[in-house]
């Protein structure tokens, strides 16, 4: 009973930290320039994918993230320079549209490069499961919310104690004030979808053993990533983590206690119930809109 | 503020004893805060039907959390809002313009996706058919109604100096005219009470008193009028009473001579003058 | 070109016109189908624009509505033996309701958490049709039964394509209705600015409602239709990215315009089919299209062509 809860628990923690650095993700864009950046999945996408074939060709396991944390880091400066901040004006649809339009674009390069079927990624430190009063836990398991948990935390002391992360709070905040102070918005959000698009791919390093990785792996991923930052409140970095825990654990129990197939239903029921009662996510701001 | 006491103060309005009217609204311990700051306080006050009564009171005073409080789009935290003698407080904005209150806004709000007399057409919307049916299907009788709103908005415009914007953008009109707009438009749901957010502010002196003449002629038609603004020589001018607020109290109220005279008032205009 | 954005009749004679003329062109019935797939999509865009484009609410879930008249057809008909017509209407019935019910609430939110909500049903359809799979026939999709109506039965690309010709024509000559009309106008005035529209008495919630169920039902019955000519239906008529193929095409095309969607519907249906070409480069022309329109011509192709050619008279 207890042991069985325990490991949905798990499982849900696990995939839930992937959730929750696609939702910091989102939430990191969308402060800096109000846009929810679709191809988010896709940056999660490139970092399963090369560190996958990259580690099969011989690179060294550390090197192939890192490449690929790079490359998707440049890929989200691509998109944010010739797509997203060309576009500043114009509507909420255009803009989900041409971030759309990168992720297909995206996953076209993909799919050219490294083609389409799975790709297997080993285990960092072997797949001899750990017992936990009674649950058992993949090592992998480990790494993620390992890793997930150290790049929350650096994410927050650079927001909180870093020039540039307090740049990019004060754009989040007015954009026009923080260009009268001197800060360059046009450098704030090219650094929010590199810093996004970094911690995508690292996500998807850690977790590509767990769910191996194929071109398509970031559609889910992404959208599920986008309802943890709704869930926590657009914009809220804390509240979009906990949005991410709290989706891949519901998420978990659903699947085990409630029907497998409705899986991945379960994070759309839960954003609609929220929003139903809560129309600015959980912790969201709730202003009264002047007029 | 050298206007406040050297603005004549007998303007015609003033000139002979006026019967006052029943209120219209009254105001009753009315508050509102936002983030433990109260925009307005306990306040309470009575507008009688065929004034022009000004609000009055430097920036921040809480003059358009006022007007918002009034029509419905805020709601308060605390009082009453009783418009015809009805308990109105928290009631739907649109609900209160089917009662007759009708209001322009200090930053425009204008419908920039239409043109100009699709705009001033909006207006009309409570006394159109509005089904969906009779829309999708284009009943006759929905057809020819239509037409009129259309002459009427026309001639709205026409009344308050727009006529040579009838076609234009609504986007590609400046901003003194879409001004007036507002006031079209509002104009045009035949209001009982028609509330005015600085309607002269921004204009050069000529619009200013184009748009103090367009008041004058709506509060002759019988409609009251409730107006907020900057411009002293207008307030002065055109209100019958005045009601003085800071920091979202009230300060003092009465006929302009009553208020411009009172010291509280001055003090708080001098006060807020750099 | 004013004409073709705001004029009624002209626009609906041009419309008729072309396609009257169309099939002269169509050298075969594989041209035929990819003109009644377009016909199909422009009819649920003309409604999504509706909502989109004029009331400016965003959907990310309409393929969910089309999905359910789709099934409600495939399912009352196949296993119940319902006649079409009327399994058509009881799927636009539910989908009514069902958007009632839900737009409600959900339109109170603004901006992204609507699209997160539209997008979460969307998504919520599509799964419990590739779950229910004892009716539905699960990830594989069903077979549809003919459209059979009087003892007549559709049936072939020739018949179909005059059926769905019509159907547009109609649904376009309702939307144009629509917006010219005092509701028209306050489903408009809510996109320029609730808060003028709510004080000179519209109830913008009603007719954020009404406007959201009334595209969600253009997208029921055409899924019904398409349906019976598709003869075999997927849950992925309803998902995530046919949701937002619908949304594209409307922006594509010009929000705001009917035509505009009836254009974009057109042009993004054919798009795929000449792109495949580019074989595996289908998709990076795909996303680099759709990119580089919305980043070039925001406003969208028809508004964006209209705004090149010199200002007529406006209609
Ligand atoms: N929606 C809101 N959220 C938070 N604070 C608000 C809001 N609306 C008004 N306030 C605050 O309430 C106070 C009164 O503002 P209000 O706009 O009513 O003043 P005002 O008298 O109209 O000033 P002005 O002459 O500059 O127009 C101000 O301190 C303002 O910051
Ligand atoms: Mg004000």
């Amino acid at each position: 009973m207890f042991a069985e809860l325990l490991q949905y628990m798990l499982s849900g923690l696990t995939i839930g930290a992937i959730y929750a650095l696609a939702g910091l993700g989102f939430s990191i864009i969308y402060n800096a320039s109000h846009v929810i950046n679709f191809a988010q999945g896709e940056f999660i996408m490139i970092g399963g994918m090369a560190s996958a074939t990259l580690t099969a060709s011989g690179v060294p396991l550390p090197l192939a993230i890192l490449i690929g944390c790079g490359g998707a880091m440049l890929v989200g400066v691509l998109v944010a320079k010739f797509a997203v901040e060309r576009a500043r004006n114009a509507s909420t649809v255009t803009l989900i549209i041409i971030t759309i339009g990168a992720s297909i674009f995206l996953r076209g390069v993909a799919e050219l490069v490294w083609g389409k079927d799975f790709k297997r990624l080993d285990a960092f430190s072997g797949e001899t499961p750990i017992q936990f009063l009674g649950a058992s836990m993949q090592p992998q398991s480990l790494w993620v919310v390992g890793t997930a948990a150290v790049l929350i935390v650096a994410i927050g002391l650079f927001f909180n104690r870093t020039l540039t992360g307090k740049a990019i709070l004060a754009t989040s905040h007015n954009r026009l004030a923080a260009q009268l102070v001197g800060i360059d918005v046009k450098r704030v959000v090219l650094a929010s979808f590199a810093l996004s698009a970094a911690l995508g791919a690292i996500g998807g390093a850690v977790v590509a053993p767990i769910t191996f990785s194929y071109t398509e792996m970031g559609i889910m991923l992404g959208l599920k990533g986008f309802t943890a930052a709704v869930l926590g409140g657009l914009g809220h970095g804390p509240g979009a983590v906990a949005g991410g825990l709290i989706v891949g654990v519901a998420e978990a129990l659903g699947a085990g206690y409630i029907s497998s197939a409705y899986k991945d239903a379960v994070a759309f029921v839960i954003i609609l119930a929220v929003l139903l009662f809560m129309p600015n996510g959980l912790f969201g701001k709730r202003g009264t809109e002047r007029v | 503020m050298k206007m406040l006491a050297t603005t004549d103060l007998s303007p015609d309005t003033m000139s002979q004893a006026r019967r006052v009217g029943p209120p219209i609204l009254k105001v009753e311990h009315l508050s509102r805060e936002f983030g433990g700051v109260l925009a307005i306080g306990d306040l309470s006050f009575t507008v009688a039907a065929g004034d022009i009564h000004s609000i009055i009171g430097p920036n921040g005073a809480g003059k358009t959390t006022l007007f918002n409080l009034v029509t419905g789009v805020y709601k308060p935290s605390g009082g009453r809002v009783l418009f015809d003698g009805a308990d109105v407080s928290g009631m739907a904005p649109y609900r209160l313009a089917a009662r007759g209150m009708s209001r322009t806004f200090q930053n425009l709000q204008i419908f920039f996706n239409m043109t100009a007399l699709e705009n001033v057409m909006v207006g009309r919307h409570l006394h159109l058919n509005t089904r969906l049916l009779p829309a999708l299907f284009r009943f006759p009788s929905l057809v020819r109604k239509d037409r009129e709103a259309k002459d009427r908005a026309a001639q709205l415009m026409a009344d308050v100096g727009l006529e040579k914007y009838i076609d234009a953008d609504a986007a590609s009109m400046p901003y003194g005219a879409l001004k007036r707009l507002e006031i079209a438009r509002a104009l045009a749901s035949e209001p009982k009470l028609l509330l005015l957010d600085e309607p002269a502010a921004g204009l050069n002196a000529t619009e200013s008193r184009e748009i103090d003449e367009v008041i004058k002629t709506v509060a002759a038609t019988g409609v009251t009028i409730i107006l907020v603004e900057h411009d002293m020589k207008m307030v002065m001018g055109i209100s019958h009473r005045i009601t003085a607020l800071n920091q979202g109290r009230m300060l003092a109220e009465g006929t302009p001579q009553e208020v411009a005279a009172n010291a509280d008032v001055i003090a708080a205009y001098l006060g807020a003058a750099p | 070109m004013n004409a073709l954005l705001h004029g009624r009749l002209t626009g609906l004679l041009a419309l008729g016109a072309v396609i009257a003329v169309l099939p002269a062109f169509l050298p075969n019935n594989f041209y035929l189908d990819i003109a009644i797939l377009a016909g199909f999509n422009a009819v649920v865009c003309v409604g999504l624009n509706l909502l989109i484009g004029y009331a400016g609410q965003i959907s990310l879930g309409h393929a969910g509505f089309f999905g359910i008249g789709a099934y409600a057809s495939g399912v009352l008909v196949g296993v119940y033996g319902w006649p079409p017509i009327l399994a058509l209407l009881t799927g636009a019935v539910v989908v009514g309701l069902l958007a009632f019910l839900v737009a409600k609430p959900i339109l109170r939110l603004k901006g992204h958490y609507l699209a997160m909500a539209t997008l979460g049903i969307g998504i919520i359809v599509s799964i419990v049709l590739r779950t229910e799979s004892g009716l539905t026939g699960g990830p594989d999709g069903m077979m549809v039964e003919p459209f059979k109506i009087f003892g007549f039965e559709l049936y072939g690309e020739k018949v179909w394509y005059w059926v769905v010709g019509v159907l547009l024509i109609g649904v376009v000559w309702l939307s144009l209705n629509l917006i010219d009309s005092p509701m028209g106008r306050a489903l408009r005035a809510v996109h320029g600015s609730e808060v003028a529209a709510e004080v000179v008495g519209v109830d913008t919630a009603r007719f954020k409602v009404l406007v959201f169920v009334v595209s969600a039902v253009f997208a029921s019955v055409a899924g019904s239709l398409f349906a019976h000519y598709a003869g075999l239906i997927t849950p992925a008529k309803a998902d995530f990215f046919k949701s937002i193929e619908l949304v594209t095409m409307v922006v594509f095309g010009g929000m705001a315009s009917t035509f505009g969607a009836v254009v974009g519907a057109v042009v993004l249906t054919l798009l795929p089919q000449a792109l495949t070409v580019f074989q595996d480069y289908q998709q990076i022309v795909l996303g680099g299209i759709l990119m580089a329109t919305m980043v070039f011509m925001p406003k969208g192709l028809l508004p964006t062509l209209a705004a090149l050619l010199p200002a007529r008279r406006r209609a």
